[in-house]
């Protein structure tokens, strides 16, 4: 038996009530337990050193039963979702933001977006609503319709206050100089030292989890391609992936390889991406210029053989629509020499020089405790010495032959800007070898696997390691079978997090440095 | 055929106002090959400037005479140093009127009406390149000092014409402390110009920036102006480098031939050191912010050394 499923009916006896037959894939187990016992469910997780990888709301008036409220943990490759349900006229539920730090967040959002209240939450401000929409606004409800446009009211949001003497506030953005998202970042310095940065997003929230009920399983994937535009492929396979196990539907081996293959072309390019703008940060301009010559060289390659720079909407349910042909083939091995070995003299460059080591070590530290108290995922917990890929722990096809794909992938432990490069070089070497692999030893067979719609009242679940770190699907079939949830938990939700931590103590002009290295998505996280 | 020494004065200017652009387009072309990039051409910063100055002004609503003055007394400061600095002749009448020492407090008054400017507005970052301008100003204007008394005694003035007319006859030649001098010099000139590895003037990134944190409220003509003194500052650095250690090609007199072979050997003269500054801009990346201090800190006292060893040695 599972670790993380004895532990909870150890805890909580026969309080716990695992139900079988309506979360796909089986090996994610689900439970429900009394809503007092929500907390005692989250100890007992914390007990076995679990991690809190996501937690939300739905809304089940649909079912007739008010709302649910998740949290799904993580032990190694183990998931375990806790449910509870809430009664509609009492939508509150025991907070677990002083038993896992990640909760925080969420529950603000689940407040915000559903309007389920999280008792002894420490901070009950909203989170991605604004404080100019209506107070009783939950736009997850069934019952807030999202066609009207939203009135507006006055209101303000309280920012946490520093005084004393030599104290002072930076406001940076929303709108930032260059093109990225928006975001708020508020610090307060003394001098230039930073005694609390204060993160404030939801600058690009569309709505998207809304948006996901009305439309068709069939279609959901497009919606879901465009979450975090530089991570469309991992947000569509996700999002088939989940849907897939809903309704049982197995692929070829060659569309998942396929699949793989989308994915490590996408994490290339975009660690290509972040190694340059991070030596960019430190004036270290040449390797920019650099590392976006070997990205574009990438997309483009990308372009010619499948129709997209970002291989948008070429992962579908039931499989890809794009193949790979004996030419392209040989076409993306010379692409990926070529690559290789340009990217090692770069690489060579960037660690023979001082001057931007002296910048990037021991720059925004995220020490492992931290990493683990915060329960960061992806390339930001292993450049902090946590492993949590889930190409390696929890692998989903083809990741799981572990005789035809092994990867090796640095796991250093000092947290800085450097460790997060070295990750970043480590991993653009992994994947250009597992492509090549993958390539030479590709499978034969259909591109696409009929999908059936999923029957009434289920749930999938699905965990993918996309380029920024795991992303987590979870989709639930209403009373007539159409879409009534779909959670989308980007690595972002919960990294975000680890950027305030690692900057305490740090200097104000370190901060873009910091903020590159962890490079987080706003869409994902703002929805 | 012999020029009137104001003639010369003018023709300074004008060669100030005009190659400064020029030279900034310079540097940046051979940034761009470096990186292995084709560039915007070597006519670029004109564009910038004539843009900006077809540019409506932004101005925030508290923003007081300081702010709409500086950028006037920050290019007015740039013209009077090209009038006392020999980029092309030694011969120049208001050369008399002011010596390097002036000079160093010409720029300090442009540096003190900028970080004025940048608090003026009152927004986090004005305030906060302030601050870090004033932290690199209190270190490097000693270390200026330092380097610019080592050549005065060198060349027994502190006039720039007759220390450069003094290497120029000879009579001081590949000097320790003149080595010293200029090493000093190279460290807080770069410091001074805002280059990497102490600032970086192509970085959009609000929160690292120095100089250009204080500037960033301009717009329209007044950032025209404040970018075109930025350049010429480069350039008057460069030629100031030129006319104290490597003065040869100076015309020491008015004549009209002299003056055009001066005028041939700084531009060739420029478009090395060009190279050389490229060569560290590339190789580089921008130090912390406290580096500055050891940074700075060897310029002084590399300047030091110049000058005990001008005592000890000669």
């Amino acid at each position: 038996m599972s670790i993380l499923k004895k532990a909870i009916i150890s805890s909580l006896g026969k309080a716990v009530q695992f139900i079988e037959a309506y979360q796909y894939p089986v090996s994610v187990h689900y439970c429900a337990v009394p809503r007092e016992k929500f907390t005692d469910a989250a100890k007992a997780m914390k007990n076995e050193y679990a991690l809190l990888a996501a937690e939300w709301a739905t809304d089940e008036t649909l079912f007739g039963r008010g709302y649910g409220i998740f949290a799904c943990y993580r032990w190694g490759s183990e998931y375990l979702i806790v449910k509870i349900q809430i009664p509609a006229d009492d939508p509150a539920f025991p907070s677990i933001t002083n038993i896992f730090l990640p909760a925080y967040r969420f529950e603000r959002q689940i407040e915000s977006l559903m309007g389920v209240k999280p008792l002894n939450h420490p901070d009950l401000r909203p989170w991605i609503k604004f404080e100019d929409w209506p107070q009783d606004a939950y736009p997850l409800r069934k019952s807030f319709d999202a066609s009207r446009p939203m009135p507006r009211v006055a209101g303000q949001y309280d920012w946490i206050k520093a005084e004393g003497e030599g104290v002072y506030e930076i406001p940076v953005g929303p709108v930032h100089a260059g093109i990225i998202e928006p975001g708020h970042f508020r610090f307060q310095a003394v001098g230039e030292t930073i005694i609390n940065l204060e993160e404030r997003l939801g600058y690009v929230h569309k709505g998207i989890e809304k948006r996901f009920e009305s439309m068709r399983w069939e279609d959901g994937f497009r919606l879901a391609g465009r979450v975090s535009g530089d991570t469309t492929v991992a947000h569509s396979i996700a999002y088939c992936m989940a849907l897939e196990s809903m309704t049982g539907c197995a692929l070829t081996e060659r569309a998942h390889w396929l699949r793989a293959i989308f994915l490590e072309r996408e994490r290339i390019a975009n660690h290509l991406g972040d190694i340059g703008a991070i030596c960019n940060d430190a004036a270290f301009a040449f390797m920019l210029y650099q590392m976006m010559r070997l990205k574009e060289m990438v997309l483009r390659t990308n372009l010619k053989l499948f129709g997209h720079r970002f291989i948008m909407d070429k992962v579908v349910p039931g499989g890809v629509v794009v193949d790979i042909d004996e030419k392209g083939k040989q076409e993306m091995l010379a692409e990926l020499d070529y690559l290789a070995k340009d990217f090692d003299r770069l690489v060579d460059i960037y660690r023979e020089n001082p001057s931007i080591e002296d910048r990037v070590r021991d720059t925004g530290v995220l020490k492992p405790e931290k990493a683990r108290e915060l329960c960061v995922v992806g390339i930001v917990a292993r450049a902090s010495g946590l492993n949590l890929d889930c190409r390696i722990y929890h692998p989903f096809p083809p990741y799981d032959q572990h005789d035809r794909i092994e990867l090796d992938v640095p796991v250093p432990i000092t947290g800085d800007v450097y460790a997060r490069v070295k990750v970043r070089i480590g991993e653009v070497r992994e994947s250009i070898r597992i492509i090549r692999l993958m390539l030479e030893d590709l499978p034969a067979g259909r591109l696409t696997s009929p999908v059936t719609l999923p029957s009434a009242e289920c749930a999938g679940f699905s965990a993918v390691e996309g380029w920024r770190g795991e992303i987590i699907y979870w989709l639930q079939a209403g009373p007539k079978g159409e879409v009534n949830r779909c959670m989308v938990r980007d690595p972002s939700s919960v990294n975000w997090l680890g950027l305030e931590q690692a900057i305490h103590g740090n200097i104000v002009p370190d901060f873009p440095l910091c903020n590159k290295s962890f490079n987080q998505s706003y869409s994902g996280h703002d929805l | 055929m012999k020029l009137y020494p104001f003639v010369i004065e003018i023709l300074q200017i004008l060669v100030l106002l005009a190659i400064a652009p020029v030279f900034a387009g310079w540097v940046k072309m051979l940034k761009c090959w470096s990186q292995g990039r084709s560039s915007p051409g070597l006519f670029q910063p004109y564009r910038d400037i004539r843009k900006l100055f077809s540019k409506d002004v932004v101005l925030a609503e508290n923003a007081s005479w300081i702010f709409r003055f500086t950028p006037y007394l920050v290019f007015g400061v740039a013209l009077l140093a090209g009038c006392i600095i020999p980029i092309l002749s030694t011969d120049l009448p208001l050369a008399a009127t002011a010596d390097v020492i002036v000079l160093v407090s010409l720029f300090a008054i442009a540096r003190f009406f900028t970080a004025l400017a940048g608090m003026d507005i009152g927004t986090a970052f004005g305030g906060m390149g302030s601050s870090r301008e004033m932290t690199i100003a209190s270190l490097a204007e000693p270390a200026m000092l330092m380097a610019i008394f080592t050549m005065s005694l060198a060349g027994g003035t502190t006039s720039l014409s007759q220390m450069t007319q003094v290497i120029l006859s000879g009579q001081s030649v590949f000097r320790p402390s003149m080595a010293f001098a200029f090493l000093a010099f190279l460290l807080v000139a770069i410091a001074e110009t805002g280059r990497i590895p102490v600032d970086n003037p192509a970085t959009h990134l609000e929160l690292t920036m120095i100089h250009e944190a204080m500037i960033l409220e301009y717009s329209g003509r007044y950032l025209a102006l404040v970018e075109w003194a930025g350049m010429m500052k480069l350039f008057l650095f460069f030629t100031l480098g030129i006319a104290a250690f490597f003065p040869w090609g100076i015309a020491a007199s008015g004549d009209l031939y002299a003056v055009f072979s001066a005028f041939f050997f700084m531009g060739l003269k420029l478009g090395i050191e060009a190279v050389f500054l490229v060569l560290i801009e590339t190789g580089l990346a921008k130090m912390r912010l406290f580096r500055l201090t050891e940074f700075l800190g060897s310029a002084f006292l590399l300047a030091t050394l110049g000058m005990l060893s001008y005592f000890i040695l000669e």
